[in-house]
């Protein structure tokens, strides 16, 4: 098997490759052929789950920049989801803004929060940040309640499908192209993060401050950077779920979708893009995956009271387990796998665990 | 006077789940997040021994309060422990993920009704007057009462018992501890127990005194703006910030906006945070300067 060893590299090229392996080209083709006709072949439904998917993953590579790779503790991601789903909900209903004017607003003001719950990141450290962080997600649940109650929008803010360049984006497959589209970008963004100067600053960031700061990083800037762009995808992703969902309300963004958040790259695998990637699409999937498990148990009859508990507990519990006995996520699971699988029969590690 | 009656009242509420937040923090420095579910637990333990158990309150609520600290216990041996070693934030999603499983347990148990365990204990709650002109329930006294007694009695504790120094000192420096042959996990363990007890005392009350149900935790949130604006290792700290967040709260249904009272304590946290991120009691080199 062509297999990149990922310490034998002969040219600078080779070492800056995205996909090194003809193995791993092939992959990455057959996932994009493979993502673009899956409309033609899948049902409604699976669509529906992909794209869902795609959503969350991007809310999750955006976290797992912050905390996975700048190390900087955020319990306020559902503040920055409500506030770029807000953004986009109060500039369609007040002024009818077309969504080439609410997107770049929203990636504003994602952006100006981040800066503001940044700047506390250079006194604090840890615990005490990420209080500050969820502080803030309350702060910015408030303002959004504040407004649907204050303007008569007791139950949310309805967002009618957007119009752009004259289509309007209003089907399934078309938000399913759309989002997927988006999800790739960020993956993109996220995987060439890890090679460049921004990356690598907020790893060293992450490992250890004053070592990066005598290394010549300039860590409020880059910790400050961490913040705004981690905030300003999620408040992106939060404006594409206004139109995706086609309704805002405050409801939506509790504290739980921050756990939701945190524990995608938790049982993913904190600071990895495919971490990020698998631990998305592993709690979007859950719950589907519980409701047929029984509904394969026990065919017909309505979904008993206790469904919607027990698929909150199993997420808990999975996060709790991971935590406890398989920190590297789901991502060190496979990396163990794969060296197993490429290295049988010998029993050796290679010296460095490889992307 | 009846807002001054009010202010006391819920800063005492405060109190009660406080310690268990300030007790973690100074065993573990790790902060649980899932106090609040523990209090709702304690809740939930007061209406099971009620139904199942004896009607009688001198034994329904000893008994509720033996089971909260019995949780606690649980939880450092099942998954604080394991954590030792483990990055304080992973720590502190685990405290997220056993909220969770609390919060879980009680709904496929008891569904998500409301229920009120006093009725059921053949109880009322009286209105008293106080001198002043202000009323307040029967048991809005007896939870000032125990919010008092609670932090009278773990100052005695920590002070003058053997037990509650070695509490003190393992808390201090784990590593100096043990060498001097102190069990710090029994001792971490133990405040564990008695952080989860205040919190099942926090929830009887409660329960008792409001309603119960399974999303009682959220108070839990605004008690740890509570603890910091305290300071989140000082004890005598609390009855401050409990007094300064619960005036704020107040004030902010009296004369602002009930929807804006929600958010007061976190307010009180974000700027305690920007002026003076250690709380007024705490410990400047606990927290970590960058």
């Amino acid at each position: 098997m062509a297999y990149g060893s990922g310490y034998f590299k002969t040219t600078y090229e080779a070492d800056m490759a995205l996909v090194d392996t003809r193995l791993r080209r092939l992959a990455l083709a057959t996932l994009i052929v493979g993502l673009a006709v899956l409309p033609r072949v899948a049902s409604p439904f699976v669509l529906e789950l992909v794209t869902q998917t795609a959503l969350a993953a991007v809310g999750a590579l955006a976290l797992n920049m912050l905390t996975g790779l700048a190390g900087q503790i955020s319990l306020g991601h559902a503040g920055f989801l409500c506030a770029g789903a807000f953004t986009v909900g109060i500039l369609t209903e007040s002024v009818k803004a077309p969504p080439l004017v609410t997107l770049p607003a929203a990636a504003v003001v994602g952006g100006l929060l981040g800066l503001v719950v940044g700047v506390p990141s250079l006194r604090l450290k840890g615990l005490y940040l990420a209080l500050g962080t969820l502080a803030m997600h309350f702060v910015v649940l408030y303002v959004a309640s504040e407004y649907q109650a204050r303007w008569g929008f007791n139950t949310g803010v309805s967002v009618p499908a957007p119009t752009v360049a004259g289509v309007r984006f209003r089907s399934g497959v078309q938000w399913y192209y759309v989002l997927v589209a988006f999800a790739m970008l960020t993956t993109f963004l996220s995987v060439n993060l890890g090679r460049s100067r921004v990356g690598r600053a907020w790893m060293a960031i992450h490992d250890r401050e004053i070592a990066a700061a005598s290394l010549g990083i300039a860590v409020a800037r880059y910790k400050l950077l961490a913040f705004v762009a981690s905030s300003v995808l999620t408040a992106l992703a939060g404006a594409l779920w206004a139109y995706y969902r086609s309704f805002v309300s405050v409801e939506a963004f509790s504290f739980v979708v921050t756990i939701e958040f945190i524990a995608m790259i938790v049982i993913g695998g904190m600071g990895s893009t495919l971490g990020a990637l698998l631990g998305a699409g592993f709690v979007t999937l859950l719950p589907y995956g519980i409701d047929a498990v029984v509904g394969a148990l026990a065919p017909g009859g309505a979904a008993p009271y206790w469904l919607f508990p027990l698929k909150f507990g199993a997420f808990g519990l999975l996060m709790a387990l991971f935590l406890v006995f398989e920190p590297l996520g789901l991502v060190g699971i496979w990396r163990r796998a794969r060296t197993w699988v490429v290295l049988w029969p010998l029993r050796y590690a290679p010296l460095r665990t490889v992307r | 006077m009846q807002a001054v009656a009010g202010v006391v009242v819920l800063a005492s509420l405060y109190v009660l789940l406080g310690v268990g937040y300030v007790l973690v923090y100074r065993a573990s420095r790790v902060l649980n997040l899932a106090q609040g579910d523990l209090m709702m637990v304690g809740g939930y333990a007061l209406f099971a021994t009620v139904t199942t158990v004896s009607a009688s309150p001198f034994i329904a609520v000893p008994l509720a309060l033996a089971v909260g600290a019995a949780v606690g216990v649980l939880v450092y041996a099942l998954l604080m422990r394991p954590m030792a070693g483990h990055p304080v934030f992973a720590a502190v999603l685990v405290t997220v993920s056993l909220g969770i499983l609390l919060r879980v347990a009680v709904v496929l148990v008891y569904t998500d009704q409301t229920r009120y365990p006093l009725p059921a204990m053949d109880l009322s709650n009286p209105p008293v007057r106080l001198p002043g002109g202000a009323a307040v329930s029967a048991l809005d006294v007896v939870t000032v009462a125990s919010a008092a007694a609670l932090l009278g009695g773990l100052f005695a504790f920590l002070r003058l018992s053997r037990l509650g120094i070695r509490m003190r000192a393992a808390a201090e420096r784990p590593l100096l501890a043990a060498q001097r042959g102190i069990d710090f996990h029994a001792l971490f363990a133990l405040s564990w127990a008695l952080a989860s007890f205040a919190g099942a005392l926090a929830g009887v009350l409660y329960a008792s005194n409001v309603r119960l149900d399974p999303s009682l935790g959220i108070l839990g949130l605004k008690a740890f703006a509570v603890a910091l604006v305290g300071g989140l290792d000082s004890l005598g700290g609390l009855v401050a910030g409990a007094l300064i967040v619960a005036t704020v709260e107040v004030l902010t249904i009296r004369h602002v906006n009930p929807l804006l009272s929600d958010v007061s304590p976190f307010l009180c946290l974000l700027l305690m945070l920007l002026v003076r991120p250690w709380g007024l009691w705490g410990t400047r080199e606990e927290l970590e300067r960058v």
